[in-house]
């Protein structure tokens, strides 16, 4: 820090040196003016600077070639020095060795009455002896329209229509439960106070369909939905939601588990994308947050002799974020 | 003083047979003539401009070398790279050759972080550029058409940096391209067709996606950029930079430093000074190391997450917006991304639009304005801008909330409903602190940073004031 505020005490003091003070510009009504700087100083700085540059710059070419895979941080020092130098060169020489002057340019003029009038008299002339205005008018309104659909239409190309197909899932009943790995999920592999990632088996990890987080709660603090029994929808406390937000598709990530009940709030599913925040003991109601509708919940069933979790049907609503037709689930 | 020099002696000058020779093939001595003698008026605020200009240049630099190296593809591959935490994942190609061009190709990386802060740079540059322009009045005739291709400079900046980003298929970039899936399903009505045709198709997308991103990226938005620099620097030279008032300074002339040598070895050097900065950023200050971030999958997502700074405003509107949709008719007519990720930013752009219309309506004031406004010349305009940029900061702000509940342990949700209230209050607040902070500089002539007017005062034993001195006035 200090060598630095050396260095540029000392090139303030160099080329200040033996200038006089600028004399107030208030009076100057003409503010043209033009002065020689002749200041030996500053070219013996700007020489010593773009030299320096120089070795710098270099100094990048030598880093490179001794060890290029490692020394991101010697080849930044190298190149941004060695520019470093030079705009400091090209500063210097800017302002106090080459002729410094204040010139005053006239504006060009924009508007040009003359030609303007004779510029529209050219556009109309191109029209004269023309007859039937509005048929060639009309004609051509037809022939822009025609074109510019032939045009637009080759976009549908892009993508397909929205179909059915955006509300597929790969879940329906008897669809066992797998973790990333492909492994099959029991009963046991859902612990209380942490939340498991899960997909049907047999689908594709990159289906929006496809993630559920699984969290187990107390059977006596599930409240769902009207219609969803919890015996097909909660077996032993064990919920299903789709993981993929139903406001901006963010996978929801985030397992908020109290575990001092008497000063933090309920358990609580969130995205943290946009945080909104879902409660997985009320089927997902939205508790806080910008999403506009509850997780879709997948019901569960656990096989009594296996242990093993499966989907006991499809989702309660469509997964991801609403759109114009999105199944908003429940009533 | 002249503006033709002729030598000394009446020699002709060492360079005329270069000029000769160019001269025979283009003609060009007399539009040289003007180009050495264009004057350029001095400010330090007129350099943001050409800030954002030496940081595009910085990006088009580095960005072709990274072109050379990045596969844009989700095919899937077996990372067998330097960098070992990662040996033997499966992975795209996308982020394989991200992370090979960043861990194993010589100054890669250098030159990827450097790409990563000019875009930064770039951007920031444009929005300090903006507000200068619009607090002096630099957007009124004959520069109206000017700031609408600047606003529409900054737009696709905009899209271009986020394009940027979602290429190399890091978990970051999944979910911004997840979040701008949902924003693209929220438009009213048309949103599933519209993300459908985007993407090709469902969420993620496969092949095509990648290879739009890569189209996109590369070729249509530098090549619009590039052709609106262009159109926005013919246009400023057309109508010669504004100046601020001064000695001999008139709407008529500019006064100022002629491109050669000055002008042109300085602005030369702020060129080399930008990218100076960005090389040494790009060198010493790790940005996006998207190995720790890993590769992408929809499943995934991580905590604590932030974009790029310039679409804090966006993830802004998005979080603090209330759960608010339209449905009836058992159809979602608007959901909700929609009114932050959307119908905020077309406000804020229309707006932008929109100044120098509004100016002319507001002002009646439909002249040609060469010198420019103090921003306290102008009370109203001030005020109501500072209004304005307020409302898209706070949101801004907003948009780190997740940030500030890690740092100093305030609550989200106190802080998020503190921002939904203070987006109404602020902007007032705003307003009419500016308004009064105007007039009272124009009535003192004080200026905020250098100085005050008025007189030192003493308490006397008594309880009296007895003023103590001379009176000091600063004003010019």
């Amino acid at each position: 820090m200090n060598a630095w505020r050396v260095i540029v005490a000392a090139a303030l003091l160099l080329l200040r040196r033996g200038k006089p003070a600028p004399p107030p510009p208030e009076s100057a009504l003409d503010p043209r003016e033009r002065s020689l700087p002749r200041s030996a100083r500053a070219e013996l700085l700007v020489a010593a600077l773009l030299a320096l540059g120089g070795v710098v710059g270099g100094a990048f070419a030598v880093v490179y070639l001794l060890d290029p895979a490692n020394e991101t941080q010697w080849l930044g020092l190298a190149l941004g020095g060695a520019l470093a130098l030079v705009a400091a060169a090209l500063i210097v020489a800017g302002k106090a060795v080459v002729p410094q002057e204040v010139a005053v340019e006239e504006r060009s003029q924009l508007v040009h009455e003359r030609q303007e009038a004779e510029v529209a008299e050219l556009a109309a002339q191109g029209g004269e002896g023309v007859t039937r205005r509005k048929l060639l008018g009309g004609a051509a309104g037809v022939a822009g329209v025609g074109l510019g659909a032939a045009l637009v239409a080759p976009a549908a190309s892009l993508g397909p229509n929205v179909s059915q197909r955006i509300d597929d899932t790969p879940w329906r009943r008897g669809v066992r439960v797998v973790d990333e790995r492909g492994r099959r999920l029991t009963a046991e592999d859902v612990p209380a106070g942490t939340f498991v990632t899960a997909f049907p088996e047999g689908a594709s990890l990159r289906d929006l369909a496809a993630p559920i987080v699984l969290v187990r709660l107390p059977p006596g603090a599930i409240h769902l939905p009207d219609g969803r029994d919890p015996a097909a929808w909660a077996p032993e406390g064990i919920v299903a939601y789709s993981k993929i937000c139903t406001h901006a598709g963010c996978a929801i990530a985030l397992y908020r588990y109290p575990s001092f009940r008497a000063t933090q709030p309920r358990p609580a599913l969130v995205c943290p994308c946009h945080y909104s925040t879902f409660d997985p003991a009320r089927g997902a109601d939205v508790i806080s947050g910008p999403a506009g509708r509850p997780l879709p919940q997948l019901p569960l069933a656990i096989d009594p002799a296996t242990r093993e979790l499966r989907a006991n049907g499809g989702y309660s609503a469509s997964i991801g974020p609403s759109w114009l037709n999105a199944n908003r689930g429940g009533a | 003083v002249s503006a033709a020099l002729p030598s000394r002696d009446g020699t002709p000058p060492p360079g005329r047979d270069t000029v000769r020779w160019i001269d025979e093939r283009a003609g060009a001595s007399p539009a040289l003539k003007r180009t050495f003698r264009y004057v350029f008026p001095e400010h330090w605020s007129f350099m943001l401009g050409e800030i954002a200009l030496y940081a595009f240049l910085v990006l088009v630099a580095t960005g072709v070398f990274l072109a050379l190296f990045f596969q844009s593809s989700t095919a899937e591959t077996t990372y067998h790279g330097a960098y070992a935490p990662l040996a033997g994942e499966r992975m795209s190609l996308a982020y394989s050759s991200t992370l090979q061009l960043s861990q194993d190709v010589p100054a890669g990386l250098l030159m990827r972080q450097t790409h990563h802060w000019a875009a930064l740079v770039f951007i920031a540059a444009i929005v300090v550029h903006l507000l200068r322009v619009f607090f002096t009045g630099a957007f009124r005739k004959p520069r109206d058409v000017t700031w609408a291709i600047g606003v529409t400079l900054l737009m696709l900046a905009v899209l271009e940096g986020f394009a940027g980003y979602s290429m190399p298929d890091d978990l970051l970039s999944g979910m911004g391209l997840a979040i701008a899936y949902g924003v693209a399903m929220s438009l009213p009505a048309i949103g599933a067709n519209a993300a459908f045709l985007a993407w090709g198709g469902e969420y993620p997308g496969g092949h095509e996606f990648t290879t739009r991103l890569l189209t996109i990226h590369v070729f249509v938005l530098p090549a619009l950029l590039g052709l609106l620099i262009a159109l926005h620097l013919a246009l400023v030279i057309r109508a010669h930079h504004t100046q601020f008032p001064g000695p001999g300074r008139t709407q008529g002339n500019v006064v100022g430093t002629p491109l050669w040598p000055a002008y042109a070895l300085r602005s030369l050097g702020l060129l080399a000074a930008t990218a100076a900065v960005l090389f040494l950023l790009g060198g010493l200050v790790q940005i996006n190391p998207i190995w720790e971030w890993g590769p992408y999958e929809p499943y995934l997502a991580t905590n604590g997450a932030q974009p790029d700074w310039f679409l804090g405003w966006l993830i802004g509107g998005l979080r603090m917006m209330p759960p608010l949709e339209i449905h009836f008719w058992g159809r979602t007519w608007v959901p909700n991304p929609f009114w932050g990720g959307a119908f905020f930013p077309l406000v804020v752009f229309a707006t932008l639009y929109a100044i120098p219309w509004l100016d002319r309506r507001l002002t009646r004031d439909p002249r040609r304005h060469e010198l420019l406004d103090r921003p306290r010349d102008n009370p109203q305009r001030t005020a109501l801008g500072m209004a304005f940029f307020s409302w898209v900061a706070l949101v801004f702000f907003a948009g780190s909330a997740d940030r500030v509940l890690i740092r100093f342990g305030i609550p989200y949700e106190s802080q998020i409903w503190f921002a939904r209230a203070a987006v109404f209050v602020v902007p007032v607040l705003a307003y009419v602190l500016t308004l009064r902070v105007c007039r009272e500089l124009l009535r003192s002539e004080a200026h905020p940073l250098r100085g005050w007017s008025g007189r030192r005062v003493r308490r006397t034993p008594g309880g009296g004031f007895a003023a103590v001195g001379e009176e000091r006035d600063r004003a010019p």
